[in-house]
């Protein structure tokens, strides 16, 4: 390290001065700067992955044995409801932008987002949903009675949202909230789109573009086209419940199940939008870690823009036992299967990117392995529920729980796990404990499998998901027991993993710049980065421009 | 040892000149984008509801062609261009007058909107309780003219910048981006006069 060059030593920010406390919230709470809304955006994501995991875990303790009398059913409703909400919303959502907006301004090498006042609200608006979310239980009815959460499912399907069935406001905390994220989502979407267009650094054309970068842009292009709807239903929503109007009155000649078509527009590309950047970070940690180029870059950017487009084409697969007729049942079941073609492609391309590489077991890299293997079990199970027969068989049932539980938390929450390991480095300047990292994974490993692979088969059986409890006798007590059980492993990974966040701050061997050897511009420039990013604008001339500095004998440039 | 990246190369001959699209023109198009789908949801509302309300008034019993909004409204689009164009050639005074035939024309097509509502709910009664025409006439008629509105106020802070003489031809661009929202406000129109007074009725 004698080479000292300007990049990062340009302007000393003298970040050693001590100031007072109220000075660094006040930095905070009215930054522009991308990394700081990112943290922050992180951080609440973590916040409510805890308490959404809460819900969760007071729900299996209710689910455990049969006729059990934990929590009330009017508390089990607006538990699952709020985990839904709350994991989609509150957690999925700000967590993955969070990392856009960390990552995606550093590794196109350029100062800040392209908008970075319209960054700071987007953030504020969807953060004050996640508390009006929340408040509800304060709230919910108003001054009288001790409140209320949403109990109306996170889809709440009409008319169970209209006035008559869900007196109070708890609702309406709802809608307003998701309302508020729609907006929110929306802002930073457009704000990720444009700095990817418009803040490139010298050479980073699009053919050169880190694939984390080109699967956000396509993810934030969804949710465009996504969210619009969804914050559409919601003001209708809002419209039916205080100025009267008839959208989803079914006394009035309104229709329910267009608020199931409009739900389900956004809701399953919404199921891509948090997927997409799981892909993203297991096509950056796989090749760092394999110590190859990722294999068919091209390809791997056309499938993700084939899943764009599909996925905005298969919603009313969440609706066959609605009865759609033998001409949408064809259509949507056609749809459904065609998506797995792109998927498809993006798992041999990960494979191959392995195959004969010299692999190095990290933390990282054994969640990306994790999350390989169950998302290729969760999309064998999702063909599976996309065939309308057998959909109608187990709709509502226990086997979708575990099917999307499988998607949502076997790939993406591993590859999120996998991305705070790998840019841990780099956003503290430490290295996250590689023991504790261990355990956290096999841990969380074995909790995840006990938990999701054993709840498929209480689906089969025909236990009916939302119910809060069961009978003895029918078959299911065992199955339940080990799936309950499988939370607890989970919540101890989890404790790991937060104990190691927190003790690494702190105690971890420092990092330095570029611990992976890794090849994208984030880690060109110091750990954590200056607020500036790069003090002088790099300029690219391959996909791998570190790749270029490190050996100048074979430069990828020399072969694009 | 290990060749840390701490040095980024930078070319110091340039090669080519290194050019992105405006951020401002980007960032637009992207919110139109969002709000396209939005308004798509409240079209399809409309159109998935004709002729479903269980009582009347229907459609064809009270809706007028709304032709003079309807012109002022898509020739608005037309002098905003003109401030635009203006504005690039730095002929201010053009520009201020552009901006304010705008504003013009986008109030009288809200007053002409304000009107055929108020002869709506005060001699048909219909209002959005009324039934389900009344329920996706108003709220996509009134989704549209919020946007008119949002619009207007946007143009007006340009017009008093305007008259205030401190516009100024590197302003162009942001101009433009609000001439873009103002182009798609006028599109969406197209699609509800088609959709409400053409096809509805």
């Amino acid at each position: 390290m004698t080479d000292i060059t300007p990049v990062m030593e340009g302007i000393d920010e003298s970040l050693a001065v001590k100031r007072p406390g109220f000075e660094v919230i006040y930095e905070w709470v009215t930054t522009v700067d991308h990394k700081k809304i990112g943290l922050m955006y992180i951080s609440y994501a973590l916040i409510f992955l805890v308490i959404g995991g809460f819900e969760a875990l007071l729900m299996r303790i209710q689910l455990a044995v049969p006729n059990n009398h934990f929590v009330s059913p009017q508390v089990f409703n607006r538990l699952f409801t709020m985990h839904g909400t709350t994991m989609v919303f509150f957690m999925g959502m700000p967590m993955l932008f969070g990392f856009a907006n960390y990552l995606v301004p550093l590794m196109i090498g350029a100062r800040d987002m392209a908008f970075p006042r319209l960054n700071a609200f987007s953030f504020w608006i969807s953060a004050f949903g996640g508390l009006l979310l929340y408040f509800s239980y304060f709230g919910g009815s108003g001054l009288y009675g001790a409140g209320s959460a949403p109990d109306v499912g996170w889809f709440a399907y009409a008319p169970l949202t209209a006035k008559a069935f869900s007196p109070g406001h708890s609702t309406d905390y709802w809608t307003l909230a998701v309302f508020l994220s729609g907006i929110g989502s929306i802002g930073t979407a457009l704000n990720v789109v444009t700095t990817i267009i418009c803040m490139r650094c010298k050479g980073m054309k699009m053919t050169r573009l880190p694939l984390l970068v080109w699967l956000y842009l396509v993810m934030c292009s969804m949710v465009f086209i996504a969210v619009g709807p969804l914050t559409a239903a919601q003001i209708m929503l809002t419209l039916d419940r205080y100025v009267g109007s008839h959208f989803f009155d079914t006394q009035a000649g309104g229709s329910a199940v267009l608020w199931m078509h409009y739900f389900w527009i956004f809701g399953h590309p919404e199921v891509y939008i948090l997927v997409l950047p799981a892909f993203a970070f297991v096509n950056e940690i796989v090749p760092v870690f394999s110590r190859k180029a990722i294999f068919g870059y091209p390809a791997m950017v056309a499938a993700s823009i084939a899943i764009g487009f599909i996925s905005l084409s298969v919603w009313a697969h969440h609706m066959f036992t609605v009865g759609l007729g033998p001409a949408g049942n064809t259509f949507f079941v056609f749809a459904t299967m065609v998506i797995s073609v792109p998927t498809g492609i993006k798992i041999f391309n990960w494979l191959a990117t392995i195959w004969g590489g010299s692999i190095h077991f990290a933390v990282p890299m054994m969640f990306c392995v994790g999350f390989l293997f169950q998302f290729l079990i969760a999309g064998l199970t999702g063909i599976m529920l996309s065939a309308a027969p057998f959909d109608w068989q187990l709709s509502a049932s226990y086997f979708v729980v575990a099917h999307f539980h499988y998607v949502l938390v076997g790939a993406i929450v591993f590859a999120l796990f996998g991305a705070f390991y790998y840019w841990y480095p780099k956003v503290t300047g430490r290295m996250m404990s590689e023991t504790l990292g261990k355990w956290h994974f096999w841990l969380f490993l074995i909790g995840f499998h006990l938990t999701f692979d054993f709840m498929h088969v209480p689906g089969l059986l025909g236990m009916p998901r939302r119910i809060y409890t069961y009978e003895a006798g029918r078959g299911w007590e065992m199955w339940n027991l080990i799936v309950s059980i499988g939370a607890i492993f989970q919540v101890a990974g989890i404790a790991f993993f937060v104990f190691n966040l927190v003790r690494s701050y702190f105690c971890g061997k420092i990092a330095g710049h570029d611990p992976w050897d890794a090849w994208t511009l984030e880690w060109a420039t110091s750990s954590p980065p200056p607020s500036y990013n790069f003090a002088i604008e790099p300029a690219v001339h391959s996909r791998r421009p570190l790749w270029d500095i490190k050996h100048p004998e074979d430069p990828d440039s020399d072969y694009e | 040892m290990m060749n840390t990246a701490r040095t980024i190369p930078f070319d110091a001959q340039a090669e080519q000149p290194w050019v992105l699209p405006n951020r401002g023109t980007v960032g637009m198009v992207c919110l139109i984008v969002a709000e396209a789908a939005i308004f798509m949801i409240f079209f399809v509302s409309y159109i998935f509801y004709l002729g479903k309300s269980l009582t009347g008034p229907y459609p064809a019993q009270v809706l007028e062609l709304p032709i003079f909004g309807t012109v002022c409204l898509l020739s608005s689009s037309f002098t905003v261009h003109l401030a635009v164009s203006a504005l690039r050639k730095s002929k201010l005074r053009n520009c201020t007058i552009g901006l304010a035939f705008t504003v013009l024309l986008g109030s009288l097509f809200l007053l002409g909107t304000a009107h055929e509502w108020y002869h709506l709910i005060r001699d048909d009664g219909l209002t959005i309780r009324t039934n389900l025409f009344g329920t996706t006439f108003y709220s996509l008629v009134g989704l549209h003219a919020t946007h008119v509105l949002v619009g207007l106020i946007m143009l007006s802070i340009a017009l008093a910048v305007s008259l205030g003489g401190r516009i100024k031809e590197a302003h162009t661009e942001r101009l433009e981006v609000l001439s873009l929202y103002w182009h798609f406000v006028d599109a969406i129109w197209v699609a509800v006069f088609l959709v409400v007074y053409v096809l509805g009725r």
